[in-house]
């Protein structure tokens, strides 16, 4: 098969649950207790994308993506600005390799 | 006047995400490449699929030769995750007329996702679209132009420089989780509770499903804790 026609089917089947629920929302009138479980999905996504993620950015030394972590959140509870928080654990890191 | 400043606030709001992007696109371009795919099929798959983890497999699946069921299955199974946050983001902008509605959630991804979920405050104000609009725009161009530059130009970043920015999005995941866990501790269980159970699951199914499975059951759980305070 074409490669260019198995990224076409890639990018279908990619589409498709994104587009979904703009079409679920429309017909559907969800319950309360469906909304508050909907409402707290960021957070329990951001824990499932940080965590065991980020011990691979170096994959055979998982500890410097701790220390990147770590460095990260002292950042973030000073309420320094995100960017700043980006590229700080992004020096930290740099200096750990 | 209203949307041209929610536009100028989304890019703000997005920059991280442009931060994280430009490297890892610049990788994935790179690797497409060796991998044997031209410059137009590269550039195309990050135009049409834009996904990032996806990408990466999927390229490497084409160049060990795996069969295209194998590959689309795969993609699907990886991707699956974006309809749990698209139904989040979906239910968040709610009010929004279908025609944005629609649109914005093919630029969802766990980057837009992100940030977009915990800026709610626009779901409420006069064409809020934009600022969604803007921030998904921005990753969108910095992704696609990211894998073009990586393609054209072969490996111009030096190692240390692309290895120290893979600690990019991940340190953007957590600025975005800190502030709402310093305020609410239920957050806070919720986003250790599907590190834990992502973190168990990892070992025994595709990383796809770990992650699904982990969001939902961490927020359900959190729901349930919230009714128990009620």
């Amino acid at each position: 098969m074409p490669t260019l026609f198995i990224i076409t089917l890639m990018a279908v089947v990619t589409a498709i649950p994104r587009l979904m629920p703009a079409f679920i929302i429309e017909r559907v009138k969800f319950p309360t207790w469906i909304g508050r479980w909907l409402e707290v999905i960021p957070y329990a996504a951001l824990g499932a994308l940080i965590f065991p993620g980020i011990l691979t950015v170096v994959p055979e030394r998982p500890y410097i993506g701790l220390v990147g972590g770590v460095a990260a959140i002292i950042l973030a509870l000073f309420r320094v600005h995100i960017v700043l928080v980006v590229l700080g654990a992004s020096v930290v890191v740099y200096f750990v390799l | 006047m209203q949307a041209r400043s929610q536009f100028k606030k989304g890019l703000t709001a997005g920059l991280p995400i442009m931060l994280g992007y430009i490297p890892i696109a610049i990788t994935y371009g790179v690797l497409a490449q060796q991998a044997g795919l031209s410059l137009f099929e590269l550039t195309s798959m990050s135009v049409l699929v834009y996904a990032g983890a996806a990408q990466f497999m999927g390229t490497n699946m084409l160049a060990i030769g795996a069969g295209s069921i194998e590959i689309v299955l795969a993609t699907f199974v990886l991707n699956f995750r974006h309809f749990v946050m698209s139904l989040s983001f979906m239910h968040q902008a709610r009010d929004f007329p279908l025609r944005w509605k629609a649109p914005l959630t093919l630029g969802l991804t766990d980057e837009s996702f992100s940030v977009a979920s915990i800026e709610v405050k626009p779901t409420k104000q006069e064409k809020g679209y934009y600022f969604y609009g803007a921030i998904f725009l921005e990753a969108y161009l910095s992704w696609v132009v990211g894998s073009l530059l990586g393609g054209m130009l072969g490996d111009v970043m030096p190692e240390s420089i692309s290895q120290s920015l893979g600690i990019a999005l991940y340190a953007m995941f957590i600025a975005l989780l800190i502030p709402s866990v310093k305020t609410n501790v239920r957050y806070a269980i919720i986003a250790i509770l599907a590190m834990l159970s992502n973190y168990s699951f990892n070992p025994f199914i595709q990383e796809g499903w770990a992650i699904v499975i982990a969001t939902i059951l961490a927020s359900f759980f959190g729901t349930f804790i919230i009714r128990r305070e009620k």
